[in-house]
């Protein structure tokens, strides 16, 4: 039980119940859609860019609460951030989740609790689909990103 | 078969389903998960193996194994023998009328693709139309799409109501003229509904149009006598019905087969081959091209003979107490809510929870070893039907018992302390 503690701490069972930024965006100057095949989750990342600086982030979509809860706390995290920071918080969190979960965790702050995934390999694309869908997002080239 | 062995209910009389001797059948089952007793409920995806078919398994690639239908030698002529004995077996199992109306395919899935790319393809002209329900599973879906942009034809789609059964009137008023195939499912995948498919198929030969149905979740739970339902096509997987992966069955009927181009060319499905001209085999050869899943067609053998070792009442029996047990228990849980709640139901029970994702359950479930499986058990339509995102769904076969409905809902218990 105790790995499933990991996977579902109060922080993000507070996320997933009252997610952050969770409203659509009229104004967004990037926007991209996530899609899970797997799971059936889907989410919609909206960002508005101005000289490289991100004014407004914000999603939309259903999914786990996994997936509700690492989307939440991506847009609390990189909102007023630079473009680059979201770039390079991504291979972060990728490397974590792909990886051992241990290595970089502490450089990421609050979403060092999205760590408890990686003992769930089922989930991992749960956690990671807002993260592909920002990338995709920022980049302007696909129109629908998938953890596939 | 240890699981005929019948013992009697306490002060019913009535013989009652062994299902402590079935479970001895099953090895898998004796395992743990997460170090808990597996109980496994995931049936809809993919059924747990008896030991016969292990051992057959087994057996062909350690002393029997050699191309069947072309070698001049010993072994050769053994596989094909035991090869085409299965094929009998099954002929008896679903009762068709001719052993060459058994079409061996990889599973269910690339039966309707045959079906669509040569019946379908042959004969369906722009403006015809294919009924299928809003129940289908996608493999019910896509070829016929796939169909329609190759041919012109329309997908018409059968409505259900919200106790997940199919409308029947409606289905009444599809039917006409330019109507070419009827495909329909026997038991829904996602909400275990059983579709009155005698009704279906006498609706559609009054209009002479013929109909095909997807039994992948049927053949496990129900007695299927493709004669008597009188369906021109019947379909089903190998691996859903306590056989190995990567075999399936088509059913057709003899004269439409004999009609039908063959699906895929190649090696087995030929008489004779020049670069002018080819001959193609007899059936039900024409529709089988290249080497075929040899031991799992004699896998499949085995698991037909282990089926039909069983009292099938008894079966019967069991699995519809279970199914009552297991809806009394969730829908007595707060907040649980079941998707498809048909009159006459086969071995599924699917479940929402307004607050908590089916993803989420099923992680939780999993840590209590008990396997279901949380999605849109690749029926999206019936997802978009109820207006639920995924569900999480509990499939039984004959081994599972009352107790591991009794683990099956403490471990959602467990979900929902974790989400209060």
């Amino acid at each position: 039980m105790a790995d499933l503690e990991d996977l579902y701490q109060e922080v993000i069972l507070d996320h997933n119940k009252s997610p952050r930024n969770f409203r659509a965006m009229g104004n967004s100057s990037h926007k991209a859609e996530g899609y899970n095949p797997l799971c059936g989750d889907q989410v919609t990342v909206y960002v508005r860019l101005r000289d490289g600086l991100i004014e407004d982030i914000s999603f939309q979509g259903s999914g786990c609460a996994i997936s509700k809860a690492s989307a939440s706390m991506m847009t609390a995290e990189l909102k007023g951030k630079q473009e680059s920071a979201a770039a390079e918080l991504f291979d972060k969190v990728h490397r974590m989740l792909t990886g051992d979960c241990v290595d970089g965790v502490q450089s990421l702050g609050k979403l060092a609790v999205l760590s408890g995934v990686c003992k769930f390999p089922a989930r991992v694309k749960c956690a990671s689909l807002a993260w592909h869908t920002l990338n995709a997002a920022l980049k302007g080239g696909a129109d629908v990103a998938s953890t596939e | 078969m240890k699981a005929m062995k019948e013992t009697t209910a306490a002060g019913s009389g009535r013989a009652r389903f062994d299902v402590v001797a079935a479970r001895r059948d099953f090895p898998i089952l004796s395992r743990t998960v997460h170090g808990k007793p597996l109980v496994y409920l995931d049936n809809g995806a993919t059924s747990q193996k008896p030991q016969v078919v292990i051992d057959t398994l087994s057996r062909y690639y350690r002393e029997e194994n050699a191309n069947i239908h072309r070698g001049v030698h010993y072994l050769s002529e053994w596989a094909t023998a035991a090869y085409e004995e299965a094929r009998q077996k099954i002929q008896a199992f679903i009762n068709a009328g001719h052993k060459e109306e058994i079409i061996f395919v990889r599973g269910t899935t690339e039966a309707v693709n045959l079906v669509a790319q040569s019946y379908g393809r042959s004969s369906l002209k722009p403006g015809d139309e294919i009924v299928v329900s809003a129940m289908e599973h996608h493999s019910n879906i896509v070829p016929w799409q796939m169909l329609r942009e190759q041919s012109g034809a329309r997908l018409r789609v059968i409505p259900i109501n919200h106790d997940g059964e199919l409308v029947l009137d409606e289905y009444r008023r599809l039917l006409n003229d330019k109507t070419k195939l009827v495909s329909v499912t026997h038991v829904s995948n996602a909400l275990g509904t059983v579709v009155p498919v005698r009704e279906i198929v006498s609706a559609a030969h009054e209009r002479g149009i013929p109909v095909m149905l997807d039994g992948a979740q049927a053949v496990p739970h129900l007695k299927v006598d493709v004669q008597a339902l009188g369906c021109d096509f019947y379909a089903f997987s190998g691996h859903k019905m306590f056989g190995p992966t990567g075999v399936g069955v088509l059913y057709g009927r003899r004269e439409l087969l004999e009609q039908m181009p063959p699906y895929q060319g190649g090696g087995d499905m030929i008489s004779l081959v020049t670069f002018e001209k080819t001959h193609y085999n007899v059936l039900p050869y024409k529709f089988e091209a290249g080497t075929p899943n040899i031991a799992g067609g004699i896998g499949l053998g085995a698991a037909v003979d282990y089926l039909r070792g069983l009292e099938w009442d008894q079966v019967a029996a069991h699995e519809e107490e279970l199914l009552t047990y297991a809806t009394e228990k969730l829908t007595a849980i707060d907040g649980l809510r079941i998707i498809g709640t048909a009159k006459h139901k086969a071995g599924v029970i699917s479940f929402v929870f307004d607050d908590i994702h089916a993803h989420d359950v099923g992680t939780i479930l999993d840590e209590e070893g008990v396997a279901v499986r949380a999605g849109h058990h690749c029926a999206m339509p019936v997802m978009q039907r109820f207006g639920v995102p995924a569900t999480t769904r509990a499939s039984f076969a004959l081994y599972n018992t009352r107790e591991e409905i009794d683990v099956l809902a403490s471990a959602i218990l467990k979900a929902l302390k974790v989400f209060k």
